[in-house]
């Protein structure tokens, strides 16, 4: 497979994995002190248990699985309150394959669709804004979610719905960006991280830049990446380069697909529809400033929301407890490993999750799940 | 009024002459099922034991009378969307389906029932199609179907068509394969690429805006089988990779024989296509359908003869042996990445669906 066989090629993957070794040996990572990398996106925490790689570094790194899957940062009440939307007389919703299984407090999509709301899977908000011209009678929302790299196809699908006179599609908005949530785990004092492995996707929406403090105010390296093997390796070994000779800056490994300056396109579009909201609430993390995106008021009319009196749009922004033992804020911090946690693999599983970490494929508890278990299955 | 659905014995196809659309009528009881039955699922299904109309086939006991040899019973609904696909469409998956469930157990296929729910306001062309797509698949596996009920329920009640099939055949003595029965050293074979039928279906679907040359691989795997026994008479057993892959099959036959499977991903077939579309979705191949695809479990000393009699074989060109059977970690399945990685290769959850960035 062309740009995909080229960066799996374990002659490749062999040279980086020794060349990680040496660099680790040199900063000092040891096993009971090893040199910590966090990788933000979901997508890479996916790859590096998918490809086995977190088995074949050294033991003296260890990978901290950041809060980059945007599913599973989702907290209860915005869940339940897409339930509630879904169930309402009249209402289509629609949303990706993986939001159908996250779990609120009253259960999920996927249940409310077999109590009887109808629920549908799409591929794109596209398709979303499709169903609402081909059902006129139906409201059509559209749960979008996602970091920067969704946001710039709803941004458009309300354009396009703007531009169409459709009065039947709104968005109940859960988008939210990358660089907040990062600035928050970086001013808690419990979190020791020596680089980031920064996000190969949303980068391509927004550019290098919006990752200079972290290199300027809190000094740590990070470098932005692919999400092929050899992608993330050589990530790694040029956060440790930097870790080695003392420096701090924003590097782009990912230089094939990101441009420092990102997609102005897609920023503009992002910027015509969504505005950062003063506050929202991330699964396990707790209410960030200007983390979420909210629609602007100019696009009142399909922000369900608005429309619905929902959520923040009915004035509730109360925060749902989470279940009693999960621990999926210290996760997501870094500060635990899943199988640390009491639930893990007992009460929360991939087929009855507890906890969002757990429901996603791009989850850190359930990729440990999937494809890490093996010592313990061993036993 | 008669349905009117003639044979086109120089085509082999079902032709009708006009478009119509079945109606409860042809659901009641009445003449019009009478005639539905007579015009489009007799001559079709054409054989004595059918052709009599009673209440029951009676089957010639064959192979059944030999002392040692086994009854094999199986039934299967099936339900898929869209119901034509590259490759096929319900009807040859469910004559497919389950001569393979009869098959992959040693048995050889005898005689297969057939019963159908119709929606109201179904197209009677197609279900001539579908039909007639049963007769011929049937006829490659070298099985008749003898036995059929037709039902109609109203508009909404069903999604177009649900086909149920049940089938029975017969195992020959000595022959006994059973997921218990793996043992560490054991090869694991499949016959071809895997998730060509998951990812046709994924694709047929329409809703990925995705072009690909893909066919769904149903096929008949009774002669497969045969095959594989006459050349590896030790073999341990088989399954049809069906819903939830060769990852989910893999999975049951390590918790039956509380063994551990050992794959090496560089040895498991997948066509271009279907890990282009994995990846685009964020799905594993392992995870996805198939429907002419069996899994063996082989002694390592069969392994040899039993590759080779299955790539002798139209439908097994393409066999690998993509693992072994080790004595750990039990009841669990292991993949080895192409990178010395080693991952859990666990059973999908449900449907695949697909991730969001």
């Amino acid at each position: 497979m062309k740009f995909v066989d080229e960066f799996r090629d374990p002659a490749q993957v062999r040279a980086l994995l020794a060349r990680i070794g040496r660099l680790v040996d040199r900063i000092g990572g040891t096993r009971d002190r090893p040199v910590t990398i966090m990788e933000i996106c979901g997508g890479h925490t996916h790859a590096i248990f998918r490809f086995g790689l977190h088995r074949l570094t050294p033991e003296g790194l260890e990978f901290v699985h950041g809060p980059g899957c945007p599913v599973c940062v989702l907290p209860m009440a915005r869940v339940d309150d897409c339930v509630e939307l879904a169930q309402r007389p009249g209402v289509l919703l629609t949303t990706f394959g993986d939001a159908v299984r996250v779990p609120g407090t009253r259960g999920s999509l996927l249940q409310a669709k077999a109590d009887g709301a109808d629920v549908r899977i799409v591929y794109s908000p596209l398709d979303a804004l499709e169903l609402a011209r081909r059902t006129p009678g139906r409201e059509v929302v559209f749960f979008a979610l996602g970091f920067e790299t969704t946001m710039p196809a709803t941004a458009a699908a309300v354009l396009q719905a703007e531009r169409e006179g459709i009065a039947n599609f709104t968005l109940f908005c859960n988008h939210i960006t990358v660089p907040p949530p990062l600035r928050a785990l970086l001013q808690d004092p419990d979190m020791r991280l020596d680089g980031f492995v920064g996000p190969g996707h949303v980068s391509m929406v927004i550019g290098t830049e919006p990752y200079r403090f972290i290199a300027e105010e809190f000094h740590r390296p990070v470098v932005v990446s692919g999400f092929e093997p050899a992608d993330l390796l050589q990530s790694v070994a040029m956060v440790l380069e930097q870790i080695a000779q003392g420096r701090a800056a924003v590097e782009n490994q990912y230089a094939r697909v990101v441009r420092p300056e990102g997609n102005p396109r897609a920023l503009a579009l992002m910027d015509r529809v969504f505005e950062p909201r003063d506050r929202f609430e991330w699964r396990g993390l707790g209410e960030i400033d200007s983390s979420g995106m909210r629609m602007r008021e100019r696009y009142a009319a399909f922000d369900a929301e608005r429309k619905f009196g929902v959520g923040y749009g009915a004035g509730r922004a109360r925060p749902a407890p989470e279940s009693d033992g999960c621990r999926c804020g210290d996760v997501v911090k870094g500060a635990m490993k899943p199988p640390a946690c009491p639930l893990f693999g007992t009460a929360c599983t991939p087929q009855s999750p507890v906890g969002a970490l757990m429901v996603s494929s791009e989850g850190s508890c359930a990729a440990y799940h999937q494809y890490a278990g093996l010592r313990e299955a061993a036993e | 009024m008669s349905t009117v659905i003639a044979t086109d014995p120089g085509a082999g196809h079902l032709a009708p002459p006009a478009h119509r659309t079945i109606t409860m009528a042809h659901g009641g009881g009445g003449r019009a099922m009478r005639d539905l039955v007579a015009d489009l699922f007799l001559p079709a299904f054409d054989n004595p034991a059918l052709a009599v109309l009673e209440d029951q086939a009676q089957l010639d006991p064959g192979g059944l009378a030999v002392p040692g040899a086994r009854l094999a019973f199986t039934t299967d609904g099936f339900v898929v969307r869209p119901l034509v696909f590259p490759g096929g469409d319900i009807g040859k998956l469910a004559v497919c389906g389950t001569v393979n469930d009869l098959a992959v157990g040693g048995a050889t296929p005898l005689a297969l029932s057939c019963a159908v729910v119709i929606e109201e306001g179904f197209d009677l062309v197609l279900l001539a199609g579908i039909v007639a797509s049963m007769r011929a698949a049937a006829a490659e596996a070298g099985v008749s179907i003898v036995t059929g009920d037709t039902k109609v329920v109203e508009r909404g009640a069903a999604d177009g068509l649900f086909i149920t099939t049940a089938g029975v055949g017969v195992v020959a003595p000595g022959v006994a394969l059973s997921a218990a029965a793996a043992r560490p050293g054991d090869a694991v074979l499949v016959n071809g690429p895997l998730g060509d039928h998951g990812a046709t279906i994924l694709v047929a679907r329409g809703d990925l805006a995705l072009e690909t040359e893909l066919q769904s691989d149903c096929r008949p795997l009774n002669g497969l089988m045969q095959a594989l026994l006459r050349a590896a008479p030790g073999t341990r057993c088989a399954r049809d990779a069906t819903r939830g892959g060769v990852a989910a099959v893999l999975n049951e036959i390590a918790g039956s024989a509380s063994v551990g499977i050992r794959l090496v991903e560089e040895t498991v077939p997948v066509r271009p296509a279907v890990r282009g579309v994995c990846e685009i979705l964020g799905l594993d191949p392992l995870h996805l359908a198939n429907e002419g695809t069996a899994v063996a479990i082989v002694p390592a000393d069969e392994a040899g003869a039993a590759l080779a009699a299955w790539r002798a074989h139209p439908y097994g060109a393409g066999a690998r042996i993509i693992g072994s059977v080790a004595e750990a970690p039990r009841g669990r399945v292991t993949l080895r990445t192409s990178l010395g990685g080693e991952r859990l290769l666990d059973l999908p959850l449900g449907d695949p669906l697909p991730r969001i960035c």
